[in-house]
């Protein structure tokens, strides 16, 4: 059996390796997005425009303006003059917050009276809108500790003290680069080696298969170890480069990743010989393949967090193998989880690659039509 | 190169063959008549223009029938007509009149609301053929329009064009690489490998090898036997199976002497036939490949002739499939036994894919009894699958790997190892002639390669029971009859072949045939005796293709009736 | 297909993908609980972003967040009451999960809003005056309510439009060469020009139908709001379907093959339209080189014109440029797809 096995392996492998388009498929494309990808998905603010209007000009309002201007996150593109830019400014997008000094601020902060600073933030994009007002709330409280220290006013009662647990620069990369492990990985492994299948029963080549003395095992374990194989090391690559270049720390046991990542291809290519098995042409397994990828990564945890949505869909990705290995993934980076600790995202991401596989194994026959 | 130096001209008014196997560049030549390739060196005018230059001006008044006609397989008959009228600028006015002429002739009138792609595959070909003439064009390009089609459609189909030239004066190049069509052209261009290799009238091709073919039989001797002693003779140019006897063609013109053709026989009988138009292109083919392919396929002892009395190896009882409520293969019986050619014969969709697709357990049945080699092979164990071999349509191989990795992998599919697999491997290489393209990417090779290539790799673990599903079809009369003699040969020595094919020539080469439609079997038994059956003064020597189209058609009768 | 397709899609993202937080379990450890503690824990309790749990110790706090159990930690220590009353700024510990960057943000903004409440709350009950010497009066255009389904969802449109304009030309096109379909075509009087249009107008007006279908959905199911002109909408639309389209065209006549055509849609379309178009993360956030990534992604010049048609109303300042882009795309795209399609096979 297992010689039977390992020739299917090798002629899978190789047909892989020897067609030009597939090779580029699996090398060119990962790399390319896994490189624009990890410095772009993110969520870091960095150099938002802001414009600032003064109505009083004055040492404090000084003060507090630079406090935004000198804020790496913020730059300022314009200083106007009169109030009537403002929404202009922010409508054609020029910039996306206007910090504007009330023109009695001096007065109001010396005379204890509230001393107004209105905040106007463009809510297209309405994370960006509170992550720009997160900071200037941050700034401007910063601003008021300095002016009651300087100014001999009592302290306030408490003070925030925020520390931040696993990743304490709150950095978005840390977050997403793992997550690239992830949907490349899962990219990949669908595109080559799912759907083969649905390619052999084109060519016909699997009809050939199928009157050969393999039983379905064999089919399943020759179509699905390359799968492991190249996934692996497809994975590996993109793991290095996130600890090598991105440097995202590896705090957990690499047993335990690898276990989930091994799950993980299992799931994914059970899924794909599903689908592949299923369609009848090529065109129908790829359009099966998107249909399955497109969700898969966008309720995963990837970019907008699980918690978040509503509670029956939470329980839709239960049976999401993305989500569960993601959840591995910057577990093992992040938190230094171990084997131990992510049993509850092993067990769900076997279960899918036991009935993907089974499902696909029964499908081969069945479907032979 | 596609296309090599290729000089021909084609009459007006005529209909022009365009006559050679798969890959010989026949769709690339059409294609450049129609002016949809640039042609690197070399000049074609087309009624007159220059095709490389004024494109345009050509397309405008020629039809060009593709091999795949795109019709909107989503829009009904009519509105596909209306469409290409469209398209082609036909003037409303005009309109009523051809359509009315072109559903008539098409006999496509009552389906005016049919969805194209609910036609069948003679229908399509027959409405793509509307479509192209919706504007009566000067010239016809047809591309292989018989290709996939069953016979009695192949037949409307030429009705139809032999009226266009007859009462429309069209003139028509049509590619084919059925050579019994050849005969019904004006004129043909023989094209192998990119070349012209003849162009005459099919009559004068024929007629030059007049008095060089014979039937041939000998007493208390196998045709099979004969037919191996008879390829290989001194002096003769073909010999194929026709029912119970070897049909040659000589070398040389004149009855053979039976004494120096089969000198240790005794009671030969020698009977002068007609030649046919297929005789003269392997006349042709083999004076220029002469020493090219190999001529071998060495039969295996042939006295340890099992003529008949084998015992049955399959077994198909009150066999039915059904796909929803569409009965595709319905209450089928019949045996096959061990070492006999088994011919399953069937226009589309008539059941037979399906049949032998439940035989080769690719398939569960919907009903019935199927025992192959004693096992049903849907259910049975994978070592029963390990006494079959199996050749699928198109020769389907792994295209990106090499002869020799696909060698490889189907003998380890098969389960052979160490030595055997060594052995069996040398053995393909050696028997089949790869050892020159043992590293070739198979998808690169050539049909004829391709095709020995996947009988090599169904046979690499010596089965007991071969299926060949359309094992010859597009490759040149000389693969084919070198194909045949290997079959011929692997049955002398005892192994069962189950074949499909569309071929009714090849139907010859069987001991039984099963002639299927509407998913029954309409007619059993061997060449010899369904021919006879359709005997008649007016046709007294019918062809396989008559006693097909004669059986379709009463049993048509009878259902309507 | 064209038209299930983005339903489908929209359905599942609509509910699935959003970033407003709210419910965030939050661990509550007070050392010892008195009055002072109790009006800021009365405070976090109250707000509809949280829903603390109290935790006897820090130590059994810090293993539920280990365990995912709670997403942050607020922690008033033994002292706290002490120095509120004495010396004030007493520490009032924030521990958040930090691994998903940007739901910390978001959560440690809304712990400083409660922050703030509490603060103003004890000032007001003691008649003293405003202790913050800086009142801040944030305004958000065009989303007050600053809830991330109205701005993901017109992006969302975008992205499903690309994906199944896109790949559904990709790989009906990319049949159409390989059957060989086309060649009937190619030799009547009909221009290439013709052919193609023809071939692609009924994907154009079936996109065109799912567009609809999504804007109707956006408005009616997920209550966006519509504040700019449909004129706009549809004219932009079709720009951006044309630019599609064309993508989708090129892909089938570079590839040729469905398969690679299909993982060549795949790989460009996907997950580019997923991550570079501003859908989800803000382009002028990414580094310069990325930045000039994007404007090959037709994606982002429509996701910004839909963002602020939906949201906003008719910015000529912003729909302008945009469109034009688009128009430079389609161009390019149907142009390049036009000029590798000529009337021959070759």
């Amino acid at each position: 059996m297992w010689h039977q096995v390992f020739a299917l392996i090798v002629k899978e492998l190789l047909a892989v390796l020897k067609d030009r388009k597939s090779r580029m498929v699996l090398i060119g494309p990962p790399l390319i997005q896994l490189m624009v990808f990890g410095y772009a998905a993110t969520f870091d603010l960095d150099h938002v425009p802001i414009a600032i209007y003064d109505e009083d000009p004055s040492a404090a309002s000084r003060d507090l303006i630079a406090r935004f201007t000198g804020a790496p996150v913020f730059q300022e593109v314009a200083s106007l003059p009169s109030a009537h830019d403002i929404d202009a400014l922010i409508d054609a997008r020029r910039v996306a917050m206007v910090l504007s000094i009330g023109r009695n601020f001096t007065r109001d902060l010396l005379r204890h009276r509230p001393a107004r600073v209105q905040v106007i933030v463009d809510g297209r994009n309405s994370n960006t809108a509170l992550l720009i007002l997160g900071y200037a709330n941050s700034i401007i409280a910063d601003f008021d500790q300095a002016w009651m220290r300087d100014h001999g006013r009592p302290p306030l009662p408490a003070v925030l003290d925020m520390r931040a647990r696993y990743n304490p620069s709150l950095s978005s990369q840390w977050f997403i680069v793992p997550g690239i492990v992830a949907v490349l990985t899962q990219v990949v492994v669908l595109l080559v080696i799912g759907l083969s299948v649905a390619r052999e029963r084109e060519a016909g080549t699997f009809d050939q298969l199928l009157v050969t003395p393999m039983r379905q095992i064999d089919i399943l374990l020759g179509k699905g170890l390359p799968g492991l194989l190249i996934g692996g090391i497809e994975a590996s690559v993109i793991i290095l480069a996130a600890i090598l270049w991105f440097h995202v720390p590896l705090r957990g046991s690499l047993p335990a990743l690898y276990l989930g990542l091994f799950l993980f291809i299992a799931a994914v290519v059970g899924i794909g010989l599903m689908i592949s098995s299923l369609a009848v042409t090529q065109q129908q397994a790829l359009l099966g393949a998107f249909l399955f990828m497109v969700p898969s990564i966008t309720l995963s945890d990837f970019a907008t967090p699980i918690a978040n949505m509503p509670p029956l869909i939470q329980d839709l990705t239960q049976v999401n193998p993305m989500r569960h290995f993601l959840a591995v993934v910057r577990g093992v980076f992040l938190e230094g989880a171990t084997l131990s600790s992510l049993w509850s995202h092993y067990w769900p991401m076997a279960l899918v690659a036991a009935a993907s596989l089974a499902a696909a194994g029964w499908l081969f026959r069945k479907r032979a039509s | 190169m596609a296309v090599d130096q290729v000089s021909a001209q084609v009459q007006r008014g005529a209909i022009t063959g365009l006559i050679g196997p798969d890959g010989a560049g026949k769709t690339t030549l059409m294609r450049l008549c129609a002016g949809l390739l640039r042609a690197e060196a070399g000049r074609i005018e087309v009624l007159g223009l220059d095709v490389a230059r004024d494109p345009a001006g050509a397309q405008a008044r020629i039809g060009y029938m593709p091999q795949r006609f795109g019709l909107y397989e989503d829009l009904t008959v009519q509105e596909n007509l209306d469409l290409y009228a469209d398209l082609q600028g036909v003037p409303a006015h005009a309109r009523p009149a051809r359509y009315d002429e072109l559903l008539h002739l098409t006999g496509l009138r009552p389906f005016t609301g049919r969805l194209a792609g609910r036609l069948s595959g003679g229908m399509k070909q027959k409405l793509g053929l509307a479509c192209t003439l919706v504007r009566a064009p000067e010239l016809l390009f047809l591309d292989e329009p018989t290709v996939g089609v069953d016979p009695v459609s192949r037949r409307e189909l030429w009705a139809i064009l032999d009226h266009l030239t007859r009462a429309e004066k069209m003139t028509a190049l049509l590619s084919t690489s059925y050579l019994d069509e050849a005969e019904r052209c004006n004129a043909v261009v023989l094209i192998h490998e990119g070349r012209v290799i003849g162009a005459d009238d099919p009559a004068r091709f024929t007629a030059a090898l007049a008095g060089r073919s014979f039937h041939v039989a000998a007493e208390g001797v196998g045709k099979r036997p004969l037919y191996e002693i008879l390829s290989q003779g001194a002096g003769i140019l073909d010999a194929t199976i026709q029912g119970a006897q070897v049909r040659i063609v000589t070398e040389a013109a004149g009855p053979p002497q039976a004494a120096t053709l089969l000198p240790d026989l005794p009671g030969v009988r020698i009977t002068p036939v007609p030649p046919r138009f297929e005789d003269s292109f392997v006349a042709l083919l083999r004076q220029r490949q002469s020493a090219t392919s190999p001529r071998s396929g060495r039969a295996p002892a042939l006295a340890a002739a099992t003529e008949g009395g084998g015992e049955d190896v399959i077994v198909v009882q009150n066999l039915t499939r059904l796909f929803g409520t569409f009965r595709a293969v319905d209450d089928v019986s019949f045996s096959v036994r061990k070492g006999e050619i088994f011919g399953l014969l069937g226009a589309n969709g008539a059941g037979k894919s399906t049949t032998f697709r439940m035989l080769c357990g690719l398939l569960p049945p919907s009903g019935g009894r199927l025992r192959v080699a004693g096992f049903d092979l849907g259910h049975a164990a994978a070592a029963a699958r390990g006494r079959i071999g199996y050749m699928a349509q198109k020769f389907s191989l792994y295209g990106d790997l090499s002869v020799m990795d696909n060698l490889r992998f189907f003998s380890s599919a098969y389960k052979l190892r160490g030595a055997r697999r060594r052995q069996r491997i040398a053995w393909a290489l050696e028997e089949f002639g790869l050892g020159p393209v043992a590293a070739a990417t198979s998808r690169d090779l050539p049909l004829g390669y391709k095709q020995r290539l996947a009988l090599a790799a169904a046979l690499m673990h010596e089965p007991d029971i071969l299926f060949l599903d359309e094992p010859t079809s597009g490759v040149d009369p000389l693969a084919r009859r070198e194909f045949w003699r290997r079959i011929n040969a692997l049955a002398e020595a005892g192994v069962t072949v189950l074949v499909t094919t569309h071929f009714m020539e090849e139907a010859e080469y069987c001991d039984h045939l099963v002639i299927m439609a509407q998913g029954r079997i309409l007619a059993s038994g061997d060449s010899e005796s369904l021919k006879a059956r359709f005997r008649s003064e007016r046709r007294p020597d019918p062809t396989m293709e008559d006693a097909f189209i004669a059986l379709i058609e009463s049993a048509a009768a009878a259902q309507a009736a | 297909m064209a038209f299930l397709l983005p339903a489908f899609l929209l359905l599942i993202f609509g509910y699935g993908v959003t970033l407003d937080a709210h419910d965030v379990p939050v661990a509550l450890v007070i050392d010892h609980p008195d009055a002072v503690t109790a009006s800021f824990s009365g405070k976090l309790a109250h707000s509809p972003y949280f829903s603390p749990r109290a935790f006897a110790t820090i130590g059994t706090a810090e293993k539920a967040m280990a365990d995912h159990e709670v997403t942050a930690i607020v922690w008033l220590r033994e002292d706290f009451t002490r120095k509120v009353l004495s010396a004030g700024a007493a520490p009032l510990g924030v521990i958040v999960n930090g691994m998903d960057a940007n739901s910390a943000r978001i959560i440690e903004g809304y712990l400083q809003q409660v922050w703030m409440n509490w603060i103003e709350a004890r000032a007001a009950e003691r008649a003293t005056p405003p202790p913050l010497p800086v009142a801040v009066q944030p305004t958000i255009r065009f989303n007050p309510a600053v809830s991330s389904r109205d701005y993901l969802i017109p992006g969302l449109i975008a992205m499903i439009m690309t994906l199944t304009g896109a790949l559904l030309t990709a790989l009906v096109m990319a049949r159409e060469w390989e059957r060989g379909t086309l060649e009937a075509l190619m030799v009547t009087r009909a221009t290439i020009r013709e052919i193609l249009i023809a071939k692609l107008l009924p994907y154009f007006l079936l996109g065109m139908g799912g567009m609809a279908a999504s804007v109707a959905m956006a408005v009616a199911l997920f209550h966006v709001p519509f504040h700019g002109s449909l004129a706009v909408l549809t004219g932009t639309s079709a720009l951006f379907l044309l630019a599609a389209l064309g993508m989708g065209l090129l892909i089938s006549s570079l590839a040729r093959n469905q398969f690679v055509a299909g993982q060549i849609a795949i790989i460009t379309t996907y997950l580019p339209a997923f991550i570079l178009s501003g859908f989800i993360f803000d382009i002028g956030s990414m580094p310069a080189p990325v930045r000039v990534v994007t404007h090959v992604v037709p994606a982002r010049y429509f996701v910004s014109i839909l963002q602020t048609v939906f949201l906003a109303g008719d910015v000529w300042a912003v729909i302008l440029p945009n469109a034009l882009a688009l128009a430079a795309m389609a161009a390019i795209f149907l142009g390049v797809a036009r000029m590798g399609a000529r009337k021959r096979l070759d």
